[in-house]
């Protein structure tokens, strides 16, 4: 199973209610997945500060230079330098913590646990900005654990959660680490998340990158993604994992069942449509 | 009147229970509000009922009916009316994947778009689709009927035993064993009388028929690995 939810909002008014409507959303999704959750969000930063995110520090871990803010499982370090002095600043200070998000306008904050009591530990109800993507998790390839847990955030403000299984996520994380790619989990969604990075990072879009990974990649598939300025969504060519889209002209909502969006503001009028197979749908900021 | 339950106050198992605990052979009408995408709703009716619900349903609404009428006034989720005997359910939106899975019986009405698998190992309902269906629709199909006003998508049909599809718009594919029939008189009396019962205005003669080659109903070397 898994569930997964995801809010863009274009109306900046609603921005404020950013963390209150994802949490109901998460919270409807919970019946998909108790072992694990998360959530990532996207907000306009003050200009120069940099967000990194850590799972499973140290109590009191310290960086120098940054404010660390614990979120559950979760550590926040934000500090006004650009994101990979930061990055290299926590990764120093904290050379065995697993990095789950870096950037400038994105926080992922995941663990292990029921999603409801997660959401009160990353305080989500007050949490503002402008996007959010939500995932309960009902593991199946990897353990229950913080690292196996989504969003999978591993290039700067991107960030994926993944309703499905890969099969052939061993073949293609092969394939990565001899290209030199680090992984830090064995979980197969961090496979497509590395694998739509390494496309970024080449050039593509995020419409062309999600191509390539329904090229090649095998598996049952729902896929949400997003990056500072985009949010996007696939599904595999079988679509068995489902998947429904609603839009308003103040936001547009992905949800793998309709009723976690029924608390969306005017969700009796918007325009409601489960996306085809192996077709990309990018909504752009 | 009818009785009226508000599920933002009862719960599904409340409505549910209060609906298999009517008379045999009620006839009772029963309005549900806010539905709100809740799944199972009105699930294994077995009574001469009418539930309409007003907004959208979730998984499985209507699931195994049979005897009652079921109308949503909204889109439904995964498996409407799956493994439906008997009666009728009648969607005014759109249906999400599964529509009428292995239904043996009735007839289930979509006035909107079926997703993927509409009619998937369907048993012998019949199925009147007036948008378009996803891709492997009626996929292994054994009886019944499955009209689709619309476009149909990929693999229609794929690996159908002796379902009838009739289709007005176009096919996007055909699946293994599916080809497209010789639309007889009789054919066209029983479109007309689906179309009818489904309260559809579409013209029988626009149809074309797609049924089982019956190619694999027996081992055949060539199809061995």
């Amino acid at each position: 199973m898994c569930g997964i939810a995801g809010l863009h909002l274009r109306d900046p008014e609603l921005y404020p209610q950013l963390g209150a409507l994802l949490q109901a959303m998460l919270g409807q999704a919970a019946e998909r997945g108790t072992d694990a959750a998360g959530v990532g969000l996207y907000r306009d930063p003050p200009a120069g500060l940099s967000t990194v995110c850590v799972v499973d520090a140290p109590a009191g871990a310290v960086v120098p230079g940054a404010d660390a803010v614990t979120m559950g499982q979760t550590t926040v370090f934000t500090a006004s330098v650009p994101p990979s002095e930061l990055e290299a600043r926590v990764r120093l200070a904290l050379p065995d913590a697993v990095l789950t998000s870096r950037g400038t306008h994105l926080s992922v904050l995941k663990g292990t646990g029921h999603p409801h009591a997660l959401a009160e530990t990353f305080d989500l109800a007050s949490a503002r900005g402008y996007q959010g993507v939500a995932h309960t998790r009902m593991a199946t390839e990897s353990a229950v654990t913080s690292t196996g847990s989504h969003p999978y955030s591993v290039g700067p403000d991107q960030c994926m959660v993944h309703n499905g299984s890969f099969a052939n996520h061993a073949t293609i994380r092969r394939a990565l680490r001899a290209s030199g790619v680090v992984f830090d989990s064995e979980n197969d969604t961090e496979v497509g998340a590395r694998f739509v990075a390494q496309q970024l990072a080449d050039g593509a879009d995020v419409e062309k990158a999600l191509r390539l990974l329904c090229e090649r990649f095998d598996g049952f598939y729902t896929l949400l993604v997003a990056t500072s300025n985009s949010f996007a969504v696939v599904r595999d060519a079988i679509a068995c994992k489902p998947a429904v889209i609603a839009e308003t002209d103040r936001w547009v909502a992905m949800a793998s069942e309709y009723r976690y969006l029924t608390g969306l503001p005017g969700i009796s009028t918007a325009r409601i449509f489960e996306p085809e197979p192996e077709v990309v749908y990018v909504w752009e900021r | 009147m009818g009785t009226v339950i508000d599920l933002s106050v009862t719960s599904v198992r409340s409505l549910n229970a209060d609906l298999h605990a009517l008379p045999a052979g009620a006839t009772d009408s029963i309005r549900v509000l806010r539905p709100d995408g809740r799944h199972s709703l009105a699930a294994g009716l077995d009574r001469p009922v009418t539930v309409e619900i007003d907004g959208h349903a979730g998984y499985y609404c209507a699931g195994m009916n049979q005897l009652a009428t079921v109308s949503v006034h909204g889109n439904v989720g995964v498996g409407v009316a799956e493994n439906m005997m008997s009666g009728r359910v009648h969607v005014h939106g759109d249906a999400s994947q599964s529509a009428g899975a292995t239904a043996h019986g009735g007839l289930l009405v979509i006035d909107g778009n079926a997703s993927a698998r509409c009619g998937i190992s369907m048993k012998g309902a019949d199925i009147v689709v007036g948008g378009d269906a996803g891709h492997m629709s009626a996929f292994m199909a054994q009886a019944g009927r499955l009209v689709i006003c619309g476009d149909a998508g990929d693999a229609l049909g794929d690996s159908i035993y002796e379902a009838r599809i009739y289709v007005r718009g176009s096919v996007a594919s055909l699946g293994a064993d599916c080809v497209q029939k010789e639309m007889s008189p009789s054919h066209l009396a029983e479109l007309s009388l689906l179309l009818a019962a489904a309260g559809r205005a579409e013209d029988p003669s626009e149809f074309r028929r797609y049924g089982s080659a019956r190619t694999l109903y027996h081992f055949h070397s060539d199809n061995a690995y």
